[in-house]
């Protein structure tokens, strides 16, 4: 499974949740699947994908919160895992799709395929986390742990090839982030 | 002379700020005490503390940071291709170890460059006084609310007691 039809697949389990994108071709493959107003693409400040959810989550206890993260990133902020689970955020879901590389850079090898993630993320204490390695997997998994208490987490294993052609966001930052303000200010 | 930690948590709040995480410092020690009643977030780390209020932020929240200056270095990446391009706000309450004072040799060279650095990064900041306080916590809420922009109030040993 490419990443792209990884995040396609989850795209379509979601309703108006607010998903906190890592940087790189996750922004982009999410953003080609189609745009909308809950979705923050975090361009920059690698490794904070899940930090910034955490912060809604914690705001918000009431709305579910989704981080569409990747292995790099997870690694880069190691630490926000014991946080996550500390904090015990009911309402977070955390969805790293791990292809064992620095994709958007050349295709570098991360310590992921050493490391398995979800046993860092369970050992920290999440209260579920799974690997799934195809799409149907993962589908029931997000359906499933939707209907649970978090936090949780799922490593969807992708394969390192990259999409091709993607273009950039376009929506300047500003407009990103009064969105997403926009978004949980309605409800 | 100090600021009781009571009174300088209290302008924070009177500015509305509800919400508080951060690394500690001993200089801030006072401050973090009356926090834990605020619900006070102990981070992992300085940016990542800087994440969370972030997505604080954008739940419609007005987000604090603690952090001694040596956390400065390490956050300026978020500050600079989060906070800033996003224009999401954030107080920052930041220590000054090696400021004007004899300390350990770690302290040294953040101690010297803390406030150019913010300068550097064009964030707005005042190092609070015990005579001026008051208006320097209205001064960069103000920052923070009309101009939706990072600010910081730096604080130097024993100012807060």
């Amino acid at each position: 499974m490419t990443r792209a039809e990884a995040i396609a697949a989850v795209r379509a389990c979601l309703a108006d949740e607010v998903v906190v994108h890592a940087n790189g071709a996750i922004c982009r493959e999410s953003f080609a699947v189609g745009d909308r107003p809950g979705n923050f693409y975090m361009i920059g400040s690698m490794g904070l994908a899940a930090s910034i959810g955490l912060g809604v989550a914690l705001a918000r206890p009431e709305k579910r919160v989704v981080i569409f993260d990747g292995d790099g990133n997870v690694l880069m902020a190691l630490g926000t895992l014991a946080m996550v689970a500390a904090e015990g955020a009911r309402n977070f879901l955390h969805l790293v799709f791990d292809n064992g590389t620095y994709g958007s850079t050349g295709g570098q090898p991360t310590y992921s395929r050493q490391v398995p993630l979800e046993e860092v993320a369970r050992g920290c204490g999440y209260r579920r986390a799974l690997r799934v390695s195809d799409r149907d997997a993962l589908g029931a998994a997000v359906r499933e742990l939707q209907g649970e208490p978090g936090p949780a987490f799922i490593l969807v294993e992708v394969s390192p090839e990259e999409s091709v052609g993607l273009p950039r966001v376009p929506l300047p930052p500003e407009v990103i982030a009064d969105r997403v303000r926009g978004h949980l200010a309605a409800g | 002379m100090s600021v009781p930690g009571a009174a300088f948590v209290g302008e924070l709040k009177r500015h509305g700020f509800d919400f508080f995480a951060g690394v500690p410092c001993s200089f801030l020690t006072a401050i973090l005490d009356r926090l834990q009643a605020e619900g006070y977030r102990p981070a992992v780390r300085e940016d990542v503390a800087i994440g969370l209020a972030a997505g604080a932020y954008l739940a419609g929240r007005r987000p604090v940071v603690l952090m001694q200056n040596s956390g400065l270095g390490g956050s300026l990446n978020v500050l600079a291709s989060l906070n800033l391009i996003y224009r999401i706000p954030v107080l920052l309450v930041i220590s000054l170890r090696g400021y004007q004072i004899e300390d350990a040799p770690e302290h040294w060279v953040m101690g010297e460059v803390t406030a150019r650095l913010l300068e550097t990064v064009r964030i707005p900041y005042r190092i609070v006084g015990e005579a001026t306080y008051v208006d320097d916590c209205a001064a960069m809420a103000k920052v923070f609310g009309e101009e939706r922009f990072p600010a910081a109030l730096l604080i130097r040993k024993g100012m807060v007691a």
